[in-house]
């Protein structure tokens, strides 16, 4: 996870390597923990301590810390869910999406921290298993309203002339079941590999200009700096974004799922 | 550059990012349940307890509120009510005593007037009285007085009473024919 640790002279570019660290504990079993996953556990620590700690003694006037996680639990509350599915939806998913909302923002939020330096949900199983549980929720949502109801809305959208449904039920079948799924997983996976491609890049790059390369291009390693430095916020503001966007489609897919018509 | 990881890593290991592992599927699963039930079960209970008692205590302080400005209002009304009480008594009371005056000057009036009345008729009464008994004591005298005028006049006693009496009986008859005749 030091990039720049490696043998004298030339330059380290990042590798997807990176993302498949050596195993620490029980190497070769289902339960084989490595790097990241103890940047993972170290989050999700971090997570229920901050939560515990903000929610043990609450009080009608709030204390500093039960401001902040208040502030944060009533974004997930009326910014995502009451905002998208109503008061009343909004409140019967509320578990789902606060738990989206805050774990792939704790699992994000790993990547621009140093000494951690790789965000949780950049390897496959975090994005993977929250697209499914987002999946199987606006499913449950739609079957449990009214299954035909959902289906001819998802597979035979109204106002189309019956026989565009020869073309139109296949793209909406592939588009609402194959693809929500793929992109939700992608989007916040690969935003969070390439994240941390680009600062390992940035900075070993800086490392190479500075202590490899010779005379001039040292002044290259100030704009990859300055570059890494930028990227580190970005980074903090991509993590946000991606939790905000995974949790608010998982809250529109289960609205799309539950409304009459669309 | 990103081809150059993509070479990297296809010629180097034969990791491929889109392909999960079995611990990474694994671990990831425990985190969401942990994470899951920590605010199913644990955090949004509480936050929606907490929602819950500010409403209710925003809601009691209003109705605390609305119950004062009630119990303000009622105060003034029934300071208004009795005030209007008070008024209309004292006017009552200034009328009542008007008309008692009023009746007390009257009765007086009356009173007056009718003692007035009385003392009148009694003087009426006892002038009419003292005129009969001079009358009466005129008659007899004047009777007497002629007769002994008359007897000395004529010299001759009428010592016979019948005779007397009848005679000064029809003296004065005559008097008072000549009386009435005069008025």
């Amino acid at each position: 996870m030091i990039p720049f640790a490696t043998d004298e002279g030339g330059f380290n570019g990042p590798t997807i390597g990176e993302f498949f660290p050596e195993a620490i504990f029980f190497a070769g079993t289902p339960f084989e923990i490595n790097r990241i996953m103890l940047v993972r556990f170290l989050a999700v620590a971090v997570l229920l301590l901050v939560f515990w700690l903000g929610t043990r003694r609450m009080k009608v006037i709030p204390t500093r810390m039960q401001s902040i996680v208040e502030m944060g639990l009533d974004f997930a509350r009326v910014n995502i869910a009451e905002d998208i599915l109503g008061k009343k939806d909004g409140k019967r998913f509320l578990p789902l999406i606060t738990t989206i909302f805050f774990m792939v923002l704790f699992l994000n939020i790993t990547g621009p921290i140093p000494f951690l330096n790789i965000a949780g949900t950049s390897v496959i199983g975090v994005p993977l298993v929250l697209a499914l549980v987002a999946y199987g929720a606006f499913i449950y949502a739609g079957v449990k309203k009214s299954p035909g109801n959902f289906f001819r809305n998802a597979l035979f959208p109204p106002g189309v002339p019956p026989f565009l449904y020869i073309i139109v039920t296949p793209i909406e079948f592939i588009s609402t079941f194959v693809i929500r799924p793929i992109t939700l997983t992608l989007r916040l996976l690969m935003n969070m590999i390439v994240g941390h491609l680009l600062l390992v890049l940035f900075f070993s790059a800086t490392q190479f200009f500075f202590f490899t390369a010779d005379g001039g291009f040292k002044l290259f390693g100030v704009g990859t700096l300055v570059f890494g430095f930028a990227f580190t916020l970005f980074e903090v503001l991509i993590a946000l974004l991606q939790a905000y966007i995974f949790a608010l489609l998982t809250a529109v897919y289960i609205q799309l799922a539950l409304a009459e018509e669309h | 550059m990103f081809n150059a990881v993509i070479a990297a890593a296809a010629e180097g290991e034969s990791a491929n990012p889109l392909l999960p592992a079995v611990y990474d599927i694994v671990w990831s699963l425990v985190i969401f349940v942990v994470i899951l039930f920590f605010f199913w079960k644990y955090v949004l209970p509480k936050m929606q307890k907490l929602l819950d008692d500010r409403a209710e205590a925003i809601e009691g302080n209003i109705a605390k509120a609305d119950d004062a400005q009630r119990k303000a209002e009622a105060a003034l009304e029934q300071y208004t009510a009795q005030l209007a009480d008070a008024r209309a008594e004292a006017g009552q009371i200034r009328e009542q005593a008007r008309a008692d005056g009023h009746k007390i000057i009257a009765e007086h009036k009356d009173q007056a007037l009718a003692e007035a009345a009385r003392v009148t008729s009694n003087a009426k009464a006892q002038i009419e009285a003292e005129r009969q008994a001079a009358v009466v004591s005129l008659r007899s005298e004047v009777g007497t007085l002629a007769i002994d005028l008359a007897s000395g006049v004529i010299g001759e006693s009428l010592t016979d009473d019948a005779k007397s009496s009848a005679i000064v009986d029809r003296f004065l008859a005559d008097l008072e024919a000549s009386e009435k005749a005069a008025k």
